[in-house]
């Protein structure tokens, strides 16, 4: 397989764990709330707005065929557990592709 | 500063958070190799972000901020390794590359490799490890990737090219 390409899968992007998310809104909410204090009047609607906080939504974009497109969807769904159990990026990498492998070999029976 | 401009930059820099807290934690996780130093990391980029953002605005003449972001999270793993007098673990994960992966066979040959690529990332000199993830984590283009790290395109170009090679030398079995 190309090299470049292995390397763009060994490098695929890690979604931040939900806890993370929460925390970093809080900081900055902190902050905002502390340069409300500061600066009376300022207007910080946007930030206070938890409706403005939305979770990021990654788009799923599956190329491949349909089988594989459900290993992917079905190995994602698990991804948050993994890395919460993961001790660090092979780890996690071994975890998740022992998941697909597990579904793939699921799917096969199936097939 | 009065309030509907504060507004505005609040909602900037929302904007921001969201569409790069991904990207800003893929490069934390693998530039500092597990997720408890990758949260923090994120969380302090975040932060010195927010506190900067109306200069970076301004000066950014309406191009992206996310090379801005990602130097923050660079110079901010670069001090804290310079702090602690260690180097991070490693880099590696996840499914999008399972996508290319069609067989069971695939997955599992596949993982020697992954796991080879992964022990020879940590390998490079930080700058060329860096590359690489901005590169084929974040998907950043020589130019995003140049501005990350404040160089001029053409030298980016040779630091991935090189990170490329040694890397291919470190894997491929001699």
């Amino acid at each position: 397989m190309d090299f470049e390409r292995m390397l763009r899968m060994a490098l695929t992007p890690v979604d931040p764990p939900e806890s993370l998310q929460r925390r970093v809104e809080t900081t900055l909410q902190e902050l905002t709330d502390a340069a409300v204090d500061e600066l009376e009047g300022w207007e910080l609607s946007s930030m206070r707005d938890p409706r403005n906080w939305v979770r990021p939504v990654v788009a799923t974009a599956v190329g491949a065929s349909a089988g594989t497109a459900l290993v992917v969807l079905r190995v994602r769904q698990e991804r948050r557990k993994r890395a919460a159990q993961s001790r660090n990026p092979l780890d996690l990498a071994q975890r998740t592709l022992r998941a697909a492998a597990g579904e793939a070999r699921k799917l096969a029976r199936r097939d | 500063m009065d309030r509907s401009d504060k507004a505005r930059l609040d909602a900037a820099f929302t904007e921001l958070y969201r569409a790069h807290l991904r990207d800003v934690y893929s490069y934390a996780f693998y530039r500092v190799g597990n997720h408890h130093d990758a949260e923090d990391l994120t969380e302090q980029t975040f932060l010195q972000a927010y506190r900067h953002f109306e200069r970076a605005q301004a000066e950014s003449d309406g191009r992206p901020l996310r090379p801005w972001l990602i130097r923050i999270a660079h110079n901010l793993a670069a001090n804290l390794y310079r702090d602690r007098s260690r180097r991070p673990q490693t880099p590696l994960d996840d499914t999008t590359m399972l996508s290319a992966l069609h067989t069971t066979e695939d997955l599992v040959e596949g993982r020697d490799e992954l796991a080879r690529i992964i022990e020879g990332i940590q390998k490079l000199p930080d700058e060329r490890r860096d590359a690489l993830i901005m590169r084929f984590a974040l998907g950043m283009d020589n130019r995003e990737i140049a501005r990350a790290m404040g160089k001029t395109d053409g030298a980016t170009k040779v630091l991935l090219h090189r990170a490329i090679k040694q890397l291919e030398g470190i894997v491929t079995p001699a």
